[in-house]
């Protein structure tokens, strides 16, 4: 059990171009990865739950985080979130690009549409990492 | 941009909803494992959900 644990571990990393265009295209388009590796129908399911969460976000009126300086809470909070926003891929690149800018206004909708859209960007890295697995040869 | 106002419950369970599917594709190795696993997620939001709902309720008195 224990020899078998350390063999995970140590499993090298496989040759960036293996996994980089998986993980860059699943970036870029929420599920894309999948499509890449022939794994459509999880593609399929990634891509609607984060395109749902996003959309949903943005129909709630959510604010997109800008990077912050400041105390180390303002910081956390505000790098931390656009980060999560930025990883959305598609997503977040045509809402700016389309000019989407909501002021982070006081409400529980306003609150739950901000949440909505760093955790689609979230949900896309649990994805990307999928995706990195199943490109590395780790899970089918 | 059509606008959504949603409750506090469904804004939740739409949440809830999201986050299993995704949890449920990426975690597991088979398919029928996935679909559990999913179930599983959305069940444990749901009772947080409820549950923490009537704590809250009967916090307040």
């Amino acid at each position: 059990m224990a020899k078998e644990k350390e063999q995970k571990e140590k499993q090298p990393l496989p040759p960036l171009g293996v996994w980089a265009p998986a993980v860059a295209l699943g970036w870029l388009v929420p599920g894309g990865g999948h499509f890449l590796l022939k794994r459509t129908g999880r593609g399929m399911l990634l891509l609607l739950s984060v395109a749902g969460m996003f959309l949903c976000g943005l129909m709630m009126g959510g604010a997109m985080f800008q990077p912050q300086s400041g105390d180390i809470l303002t910081t956390l909070i505000n790098t931390g979130g656009f980060v999560g926003d930025v990883c959305s891929g598609i997503f977040y690149l045509l809402s700016v690009w389309l000019g989407y800018n909501q002021p982070d206004v006081a409400g529980a909708v306003h609150d739950y549409g901000t949440k909505f859209l760093v955790t689609a960007g979230l949900l896309n890295v649990l994805a990307m990492v999928d995706a990195f697995e199943i490109a590395a040869g780790r899970k089918e | 941009m059509p606008k959504m106002n949603l409750s506090h419950f469904e804004a939740a369970l739409l949440f809830s909803l999201f986050t299993s599917v995704v949890m449920g594709v990426v975690t597991k190795r088979t398919d029928r494992e996935r679909f559990q696993y999913g179930a599983y997620v959305f069940a444990c939001f749901l009772v947080a959900l409820f549950g923490l709902g009537w704590l809250m309720q009967l916090g307040h008195g």
